[in-house]
């Protein structure tokens, strides 16, 4: 299809399949143990004159770099925000999932591993899954050693509790506060190696590019936020922790400031991006209120286990909803789905409220909301047991909603929440670009299609503390590398790249603010590439973002200079990736014309309506290699075989 | 500042209690002072004992203020630029810990004068602070002078012994409660102590 | 709602500072403070202003990066982050200073942002467990008694936002500090070094030029997040035990 003059983005070529070749083959229980054998060691005496980088300060880069250091490497790392206490992993609410099989209930590290890949569609690398299974284990005991203060029962050990439809009772948590207590634990770790000084750490410093220096990623360049510096940073190897890239929608529950630039600068360098399309969508936020809303607020999904969801059975339907008569409502999950009713899985709940919110049907302010109900579960459980179990969370709605949801129904809408795809790795997290690593929510690793409550922050923790230390050990003594002379070529190209496209964005003086076009770019992701895709939306997505670009570089206007702290500047530069990205994902999306975990594609359905897989056609994991601004991406295939869990459709009706 | 401040609270106590004596007349109070030089007799010589704990007050009453003067200075260091939107803080008890030191500062230096090497008494009687105690009273500056200064003991006794209970970790949750009862309660009794004896004074109870 | 706002502006840690007036109309009452910043600043923007500085993240009330001096209380009204405070808590022609958390140990960056690093350091002092990866028994070992595990989660809820600091006359950070200590102390895998916790870091938080303890309250009163005026006791009774050895 290239080749042709008019070639457009959707002309994408197929390169060469891609796959991991790190693994080592023989029982999956064993290539953990036999990978850790086979890697090469650095002398203890050595390490100190190695340097790593590490971008971001989340659960995985921040047990990353802790833990690096405490070998005795020299760490080099980096966060935006003011402290490496604030990753947005702390906002993560229920739990941490580990095959401790503390309950006896039949749990094993092999039941979590079946679990992980089956809820992931079967589009995870079975090595990779079966290895964060075995490590969950050891992430708990290093947290409860760090003082992590999980929950506990009176006799004094753990308390664990079933998260996400699965039969066992595998989650740990810390009340509805889990990330934060795990991040502050690899914080503090961090911290200690930071006053020890085998830390240097660069807080207020974003990453704006990869130093690619004969093949090999050699370090960084960065801008200090306060002062406008930009400069290189070398190192023998650089390790991206840097997160999901949830924002490219706007509107998301992640934190306002994290974004794609670190992965996306990493992409144009030549690392891989595997399966973009593949993004999670929470069935229980808070909906938004207005055109002003900044984010969107998270509720736990153990609501459902208690409220009831529905909507009016008539279209606009704008009556109170206490006035509502019980005939006159519509229980449609507990109607659709009469086997699971309201805890049917997310992406299943979330597309059902989707599509009777598109029925004209949806409650509150725009018809973006549907009703959960308590008033049953307080009448059957009475007022104070609810309030036991959902106190703290009907309290955060009442101070965002101002309304009383032990007396008023709340309104829920689904929401972006997380991304599965992100840099494609091999077993060993290595990117395409030798000495770049990817690790947590940055990688695509784990979760394939669709992740499993209370599994990031295990992923996060599980690449951070164990699986990254001995396989980047193995890359740093297999590759000793000369320093990079201050002056090295690539190094002021680089740098100067970097220093020009902010002055560009700066020389535009239009009249449209970042924000404006980020919520246009959020939107029109969220109608095309959102909870259902079809291939005449994701054409029109495509066709609109190459337009919404070039606007961008006619109508941008960042105030200010490039020389001071300038949050329009860091918001504008992060939206030139975030539309190259789009684009990306609505190309995967567009390809990827089965049904998948969170990928819905309206034209791949079962007769009851249900996702439906095309694994002879789709069987792998889609890798790809960018070739330029707007021009036809390569797809690299990753195959994906299955050797101990057998691949079948999910079913809930 | 906590453990000076208990010492000067426990002398404020007994001060207070003998005070009351005036109320049983002139004999019974001049007696209490001249017991007070003889305590720790015969193992401890004429007024020993009564220098002695004037030596410890004193150290307490110089620590206190040194104490404070380093912890205001570096306080008022550590906010270099104030807010611009002024607001209340804290109870008036907390906000006046400050001048109300000041304020009982000046009034032990008076206090010594009037009372004790009665300089500035009018009837300066030694060995008689029953008359000397009716003199000083007499004079409305004073009152007026003795009255602010017991507020001001009341207030800063207030936060002062609760402060003091959280300074030395005596302080928990369950505690929290009866602390800060336990400090009203002395405040409010060492104040009204102290000030039944001008009150007596003025309405010709005691005269 | 219309709104005046008078807004601490500062160009750079350097520069001179002052209090600014705008006016912000069509505000929704369902906004929180942030949002009603935001439209702030979109118009600012357009106009070719520089927009107001203000460091925020999570917006749900946990990062604890956003903050300021709403009305001259720290994070405003209401016992919540900035970001968490909603307009329907001010009235429609409302006069609203916003100024930035003041402390001799919080530098302002520009405008609403402060360098809180001298957190970060005294975390680093000692407010941590040393348990190098790898080196943990299993997780059952060491039962830890349910009251102690809570009392660990209550002070381990600190966000780092420094409202404490921000509310306090003296600009102490003992409240931040008390609460670090106290989580871990009371942990049996924080007891071996429990004594040297408590010394380095209320060392390393005087070095900092946090002010003194008066015992105020003002901290606990602002806190977001509740930590408990007697934590500071705690941290106290911590320090006066590891002075006697």
């Amino acid at each position: 299809m290239s080749g042709d003059e008019v070639s457009t983005y959707l002309d994408y070529t197929l390169g060469e399949p891609v796959a991991d070749t790190r693994a080592p083959a023989g029982p999956i229980e064993q290539r953990w143990d036999q990978r850790r054998f086979d890697a090469k060691l650095v002398n203890p005496a050595n390490r100190r004159k190695h340097t790593v980088i590490v971008v971001g300060t989340g659960l995985a880069g921040g047990a990353a770099g802790a833990t690096l250091a405490e070998q005795g490497y020299h760490v080099v790392q980096f966060c935006f925000q003011d402290s490496p206490r604030r990753a947005h992993s702390i906002a993560a609410q229920g739990g941490i999932n580990a095959a401790k099989n503390y309950r006896n209930d039949g749990d094993s590290v092999r039941r979590l591993f079946y679990d992980t890949v089956k809820g992931g569609d079967f589009r995870a690398r079975e090595s990779n899954v079966h290895r964060l299974a075995q490590v969950s284990v050891e992430i708990i005991d290093q947290c409860v050693a760090q003082g992590v203060p999980f929950a506990r029962e009176y006799g004094g050990l753990l308390d664990t509790r079933s998260f996400g439809g699965v039969q066992v009772s595998r989650t740990f948590y810390a009340r509805g506060q889990t990330g934060q207590q795990l991040l502050l634990g690899a914080y503090q770790a961090l911290s200690r190696q930071i006053a020890a000084g085998n830390v240097e750490m660069h807080p207020r410093t974003e990453m704006l590019d990869l130093l690619v220096v004969d093949g090999r990623a050699r370090g960084i360049v960065a801008r200090d936020l306060v002062t406008g510096e930009i400069r290189s940073y070398t190192a023998d190897a650089v390790v991206l922790a840097s997160g999901g890239y949830g924002n490219v929608f706007y509107l998301s529950t992640n934190a306002k400031n994290s974004n794609a630039t670190a992965i996306w600068r990493a992409h144009r360098r030549g690392a891989y991006f595997a399966n973009p399309c593949f993004t999670q969508i929470h069935p229980t936020c808070i909906p938004r209120s207005g055109e002003h809303q900044s984010k969107l607020t998270l509720m736990s999904e153990s609501l459902r286990n208690d409220g009831r969801i529905w909507v009016p059975k008539a279209q606009g339907d704008t009556r109170p909803p206490a006035e509502i008569p019980e005939e006159e409502r519509d229980y449609y999950l507990e109607r659709i789905y009469p086997a699971f009713g309201n805890l049917v899985p997310r992406d299943i709940a979330s597309r059902a409220a989707k599509n009777v919110c598109d029925e004209g049907r949806g409650v509150g302010p725009g018809g973006q909301g549907v009703y959960l109900d308590f008033a049953d579960a307080i009448r059957r459980l009475g007022r104070d047991a609810v309030e036991a179990k959902y106190g703290n969370l009907f309290e955060m709605y009442e101070r965002i909603t101002a309304e009383d949801p032990y007396r008023v129904p709340m309104r829920i809408y689904p929401a972006i929440h997380y991304t599965m795809g992100g840099l494609w790795v091999d077993y060993d997290l290595q990117t395409t670009v030798p000495g770049l690593f990817a690790i947590g929510e940055a990688n695509f690793s784990d979760h394939g299609a669709n992740r499993l409550g209370a599994s990031a922050l295990m992923q996060g923790l599980a690449d951070g503390y164990f699986v990254l230390p001995p396989t980047l050990n193995d890359y740093l003594a297999r590759h000793p590398l000369p320093a990079v002379p201050a002056d090295h070529p690539v190094l002021t190209e680089t740098e100067a790249e970097v220093e020009d496209r902010l002055n560009l964005i700066l020389a535009v003086d239009g009249d449209r603010t970042p924000d404006s076009f980020h919520r246009e770019l959020g939107e029109l992701l969220w109608d095309e590439c959102g909870m259902a895709r079809d291939e005449a939306g994701l054409r029109r997505a495509l066709e609109r973002i190459p337009r919404l670009r070039e606007e961008f570089w006619r109508r941008i206007k960042v105030p200010g200079t490039g020389q001071e702290l300038n949050q329009s500047l860091e918001k504008a530069n992060r939206l030139v990736d975030y539309f190259e990205l789009a684009e990306l994902m609505c190309l995967d999306a567009l390809h990827r014309a089965e049904s998948c975990g969170g990928h819905f594609r309206t034209e791949s359905q079962t007769p009851e309506g249900e996702a439906a897989r095309r694994d002879e056609e789709f069987g792998y994991a889609a890798a790809w290699e960018f070739t330029g601004t707007g021009a036809a991406p390569v797809l690299h295939r990753e195959a994906l075989d299955f050797e101990y869990v057998h691949p079948t459709q999910r079913s809930y009706a | 500042m906590a453990v000076t401040g208990l010492v000067m609270l426990l002398y404020l106590v007994a001060h207070m209690l003998g005070n009351l004596k005036v109320f049983f007349g002139p004999d019974d109070i001049n007696g209490y002072a001249a017991w007070l030089r003889t305590i720790g007799q015969p193992f401890l010589g004429h007024e020993w004992f009564l220098w002695i704990a004037r030596s410890g007050l004193l150290a307490a009453v110089v620590l206190h203020g040194v104490s404070a003067y380093q912890l205001s200075r570096r306080d008022l260091a550590a906010r270099p630029s104030k807010y611009a939107h002024k607001r209340r803080r804290a109870s008036y008890a907390t906000r006046t810990m400050r001048w109300g030191g000041v304020i009982l500062a000046l009034f032990i230096v008076w206090h010594i004068l009037d009372l004790t090497t009665l300089t500035v008494n009018p009837a300066a009687e030694e060995g008689h602070p029953y008359q000397n105690i009716v003199a000083s009273f007499g004079r409305w500056y004073v009152d007026v002078f003795y009255v602010v200064a017991m507020l001001a003991v009341g207030l800063h006794i207030r936060h002062g012994f609760w402060s003091a209970a959280q300074t030395l970790g005596a302080n928990n949750a369950r505690r929290d409660r009866a602390l800060k009862l336990t400090a009203n309660t002395l405040a409010l009794a060492l104040t009204a102590g102290f000030l039944s004896v001008p009150v007596a004074v003025m309405t010709g109870i005691v005269k | 709602m219309n709104l005046t706002l008078r807004i601490w502006r500062q160009a750079g840690p350097d520069a001179a500072g002052s209090m600014t007036t705008y006016h912000v109309s069509g505000i929704s009452p369902d906004m929180s403070f942030l949002e009603m910043l935001d439209t702030l600043n979109e118009e600012l923007i357009t106009r070719g202003d520089q927009p107001v500085a203000f460091d925020h993240d999570c917006r749900e009330g946990i990062c604890g990066a956003c903050g300021m001096v709403i009305n001259g209380q720290a994070h405003g009204p209401e016992r919540t982050t900035t970001c968490q405070l909603h307009m329907r808590h001010f009235r429609d022609g409302d006069t609203i200073d916003v100024e930035p958390w003041r402390a001799a140990a919080f530098p302002v960056v520009k405008d609403l942002v402060v360098d809180r690093s001298a957190f970060d350091r005294i975390i680093g002092s000692g407010g941590y467990i040393t348990a190098p990866t790898g080196s943990a028994p299993d997780a059952h070992a060491t039962p830890v008694p349910k009251e102690a595990a809570d009392t660990a989660f209550e002070h381990a809820e600190c966000i780092g936002c420094g409202a404490c600091v921000a509310a306090c006359p003296n600009g102490s950070a003992m409240l931040f500090t008390s609460a670090k200590v106290v989580h871990l102390n009371v942990l049996p895998q924080g007891a071996p070094e429990r004594a040297s916790r408590v010394r380095n870091m209320v060392t390393a938080m005087d070095a900092e030029g946090f002010g003194g303890c008066t015992n105020t309250g003002e901290c606990a009163t602002a806190c977001p997040k509740g930590i408990p005026l007697p934590s500071i006791a705690a941290m106290n009774r911590e320090f006066l035990r590891a002075a006697r050895g």
